[in-house]
């Protein structure tokens, strides 16, 4: 553990993603205590000051019915954050149970499970994840369950994979021959092998659950108004572009900040703890 | 006379990879049955009445009942999927909801837009991603190596409407290099729909003015959507070829002096593409969906907006379709990766053989 | 004696590695005079095949690796040159054969067309033919029997014999006055190993190549080899000409190599102690003529 900590202050790139990733989980937490307008997360309009570009108070400027748009963003990266580990928290265990069980029991197991996952595989991930969305009603938690449909087969090939080729392994054998169950073979002989690859994997993905999300919400398929949301904030900017910029372009800041450090991080982890993704 | 003649043909049939095609085909074609049957039974199980949502609150009982009945709402779930394949093997999707034309028709109109950008990304990010690939492994641990990492990790950390909004703004409002929206100017007249690709169409059409214009167009669009390949596409070719730098053959080609351009461009990066080719084609996919975002962003006419109002308006005949098309271009793009695999991968192609 | 192909001086190797340093060569001195075949012996982890890859160059153009002390070849002082120049050595003055010929051989070429590569670095201008032609008597000369179906063939496709001698072939196709051969064959069973070597031995007396011989294994060794170095943890310990030093081994450390070779005869392996203060002992140095 030292060690890792060690190797990841020691490259300059870790120590930026170990930054943005810390700034985007405190500014999440703490959104109540840093934003300088609170209340403006809900349904709050000021036409004094509405669709201001940046400046003091409003360091990001007002949105088009005089939200602080700072204030919105940090309150976006909240929620953004709480989907990305509900998400994770139920793709990962049901990917990693399929997987396993798919790489270490084969046979027709194998090939009903891995079928299904290629059905699932084979839609472009945006697209089914639309599709979930919109035949439901698009709020916060129907949002989680879309993004969850597309992510579980990715921790169930990734596991399939690693399982397929630890099988092979004498350590496997090893407990086969004295006679250990099926079960415990899965899970506690062969599972902490896929663990550093799963790890390195939920970091880079908590990242780009918070990109799909935006995306989905980006097209009208997300969480709706008033709760502030990064893709709904560029979708109704972009119809302003080019004179009121700050709409879409601190949103989409506030994306790629968060992504990257989440991305430079899971990188660093990935190098360190091997593992493939 | 005949012998050796079949005996060549059977080679022909049975050889490697004509065995693989034929596999790769086959689990194809099972996994686009389940696509179907899912996004079937997704479309069906929703709470609501899509036939009530169809049409409006306005409508009378009858209305409803009468459209629940044209749709089969009414019977049984495998009746209902029964019937939609039978439809299907006749060429029929059935009709939007929300245009009141069959859906194969809509698809037909507005999906050549949409493979026009994919595939002009799709050139960019194979045109661009590998070559910075192959830079940043052979120049990895220094400074231009370093500058590609960071470049295509930013590339992949931006879904593409906020790349798509920056290109714009950048290129578009701020440097007015590029036209901001569309497909083709206002003022040309549109050339004759042949193949509904306007690149193709234009060409054949002898009009290079049109050519140009829907070139310029597509130029920050197809950018935009092929940014986070681009970095994907980067980011694996160096992973993979860094690991192959690692192999015998490669010292074995560095004893020997070879120039390490050659080394870079031959012996590590060929057997390194095998491996990443596959994710390419996961990639492409990938644009697939993304293209709805670009395709918003810069009023693109393709399946996007289609795509976008027949989910909100829940049009079941419509979803299937589009969803069926677009995973049925995924899985042709996928088997066209598999055979070009084969075709660089000599262990397949000369598998059983010796 | 003339003067040597190859001489080491005091050569020194540190990697640093997440800020440690870790010293592999103490300061080793060899060499390897014309048409002499020298074996370097020690287990593995010793530095026999570091030192391998510094006189190649190859370890070099690591940042992790600090070297110090001379490297002369053929009468050219190496750290001198620029990294140009030394590239130009290789594969042409000097060439190096690997342990597992197949996975040295790229897996998506065809063998005809690394050997045109190979052929390139003696001859930048050979023609395609040319170069088949030269590749064909070359695969001839390692007692190949269908070379032409060989140079269309890919090494997954060839056992590791084959492979071995389409090595051979490639390392001896541009003339090199010096052969590194590492472990050569070690990958391969006891049997194909000693043909391959014995075909190897007869082309480099033919050709009047030399060769340094990195081996763990003694009885290849004494085949093989006119005079052997004897490295223990990044130190020479022992030279001696081959037969000498088997009939009587001077240092600790090399008497305990002998005696830790498998006998068929019986009585199982014998230990080779990890850790022996007398390995430490200062070199036993037998070699009599002076080079200079």
């Amino acid at each position: 553990m030292r060690r890792v900590m060690w190797i990841l202050l020691s490259n300059p790139l870790s120590v930026i993603g170990l930054l943005l990733v810390g700034t985007v989980i405190f500014s999440a937490v703490f959104a109540d205590f840093i934003a300088p307008f609170p209340s403006h997360r809900g349904a709050v309009v000021d036409f004094s000051n509405f669709n201001q570009p940046p400046h003091w108070p409003n360091i990001f400027g007002t949105d088009l019915v005089g939200r602080d748009l700072f204030s919105r963003i940090l309150f976006a990266y909240r929620i953004s954050l709480m989907l990305g580990v509900v998400v994770l928290a139920i793709a990962v265990p049901i990917g990693v149970t399929v997987g396993l069980a798919a790489g270490y029991l084969g046979g027709w197991v194998e090939f009903a499970l891995m079928r299904l996952t290629d059905v699932f595989l084979s839609i472009p991930p945006l697209v089914l994840a639309m599709s979930v969305m919109g035949l439901l009603e698009p709020t916060l938690t129907n949002g989680m369950l879309a993004v969850t449909t597309m992510w579980w087969p990715w921790y169930a090939r990734l596991v399939y994979n690693i399982t397929r080729s630890e099988s092979q392994e004498g350590y496997v054998l090893a407990a086969e021959i004295i006679g250990a169950s099926r079960l415990h073979i899965m899970f506690r002989e062969i599972l902490p092998n896929c663990v550093p690859s799963i790890v390195t994997k939920m970091t880079l993905d908590l990242g780009f659950v918070i990109l799909i999300a935006s995306s989905l919400s980006f097209l009208g398929l997300g969480v709706q108004a008033p709760t502030p949301d990064l893709g709904s904030m560029v979708a109704e900017g972009g119809n302003y572009l080019p004179d009121s910029w700050w709409l879409t372009v601190f949103p989409s800041l506030a994306i790629l900040i968060a992504v990257f450090g989440f991305n430079l991080l899971g990188d660093a982890l990935r190098q360190i703890l091997g593992g493939d993704t | 006379m005949h012998l050796p003649h079949f005996l060549r043909v059977t080679r022909i049939i049975m050889s490697p990879v004509v065995q693989l095609l034929v596999k790769r085909l086959s689990i194809s074609i099972i996994v686009l049955i389940g696509v179907s049957m899912l996004i079937f039974t997704i479309a069906r199980i929703i709470p609501g009445d899509p036939a009530r949502i169809a049409l409006g609150p306005n409508a009378t009982a009858e209305q409803v009942a009468n459209l629940r009945d044209k749709l089969h709402l009414d019977e049984p779930i495998y009746i209902q999927y029964a019937k939609f394949v039978s439809d299907f093997a006749h060429g029929d999707l059935g009709i939007s909801l929300y245009t009141n034309r069959p859906v194969t028709t809509d698809i037909a109109q507005f999906l050549p837009a949409t493979l026009e950008l994919v595939f002009v990304a799709g050139i960019f990010m194979i045109g661009f991603g590998i070559p910075l690939g192959i830079l940043s492994a052979r120049y990895r641990g220094r400074v231009a190596d370093n500058i590609i990492r960071v470049v295509s990790l930013l590339g992949v950390s931006a879904p593409s409407f906020v790349w798509a909004v920056i290109l714009m703004l950048l290129f578009a409002f701020f440097l007015p290099l590029f036209p901001i929206a569309g497909q083709i100017s206002d003022t040309l007249p549109v050339p004759p729909r042949i193949t509904g690709f306007l690149l193709i169409d234009s060409l054949l059409a002898g009009d290079f003015k049109v050519f140009a214009s829907a070139a310029h167009h597509i130029v920050l669009p197809a950018f935009a959507l092929a940014l986070s390949g681009i970095g994907q596409a980067a980011r694996l070719t160096r992973a993979n070829m860094v690991e192959t730098y690692d192999k015998p053959y490669i010292e074995m080609a560095q004893s020997y002096g070879f120039p390490e351009k050659r080394i870079a461009n031959r012996y590590a990066f060929r057997p390194s593409l095998i491996p990443s080719l596959t994710i390419i084609g996961l990639d492409f996919a990938a644009m697939l969906g993304n293209a709805f975002l670009v395709e918003a962003v810069y009023a693109w006419p393709g399946l996007s907006r289609y795509g976008v109002q027949v989910i909100l308006r829940k049009d079941l005949n419509a979803i299937v379709g589009t969803v069926l098309v677009i995973s049925a271009t995924f899985l042709v793009v996928n088997i066209i990766v598999d055979l070009l695999i084969a075709f660089i991968n000599p262990r397949i192609r000369y598998a059983g053989r010796s | 004696m003339s003067k040597p192909i190859l001489s080491i001086d005091d050569l020194k190797l540190t990697f640093k590695i997440y800020g440690n340093q870790v010293d592999v060569l103490h300061g080793i001195s060899l060499h390897i005079a014309h048409g002499e075949k020298v074996a370097l012996v020690g287990e593995s982890g010793s530095g026999k095949s570091v030192t391998a890859r510094i006189i190649l160059g190859l370890l070099q153009e690591l940042t992790a690796a600090r070297i110090s002390g001379s490297l002369q070849f053929e009468g050219v002082d190496l750290e001198k040159l620029s990294r140009r120049d030394r590239r130009a050595l290789r594969g042409t003055r000097m060439s190096m054969i690997f342990q597992d010929p197949t996975s040295s051989l790229n897996p998506v070429y065809p063998i005809n067309t690394q050997f045109y590569d190979v052929l390139r670095r003696g001859n930048a201008k050979i023609s395609v033919k040319d170069a088949r032609m030269r590749a064909l008597s070359l695969l001839e000369d390692v007692s190949i029997p269908e070379p032409e179906r060989v140079l269309d063939s890919y090494s997954f496709q060839m056992s590791g014999g084959m492979n071995q001698r389409v090595m051979i072939a490639m390392a001896l196709a541009n003339e090199p006055s010096l052969l590194i051969a590492d472990e050569p064959g070690t990958a391969l069973d006891v049997t194909v190993q000693a043909q391959t070597l014995h075909l190897m031995r007869d082309l480099v007396e033919r050709r009047g190549t030399s060769v340094l011989f990195i081996s763990h294994n003694l009885g290849v060794v004494r085949e093989f080899a006119d005079r052997v170095y004897v490295i223990y943890r990044g130190r020479i310990v022992e030279q001696a000409p081959t037969r000498e030093l088997f009939h009587n081994p001077g240092h600790a450390y090399t008497k305990a190599l002998m005696a830790a070779v498998p006998r068929i005869t019986g009585g199982g392996i014998p230990d080779l102690p990890a850790d022996n203060k007398h390995f430490e002992d200062p070199m036993v140095d037998r070699f009599r003529e002076d080079v200079q």
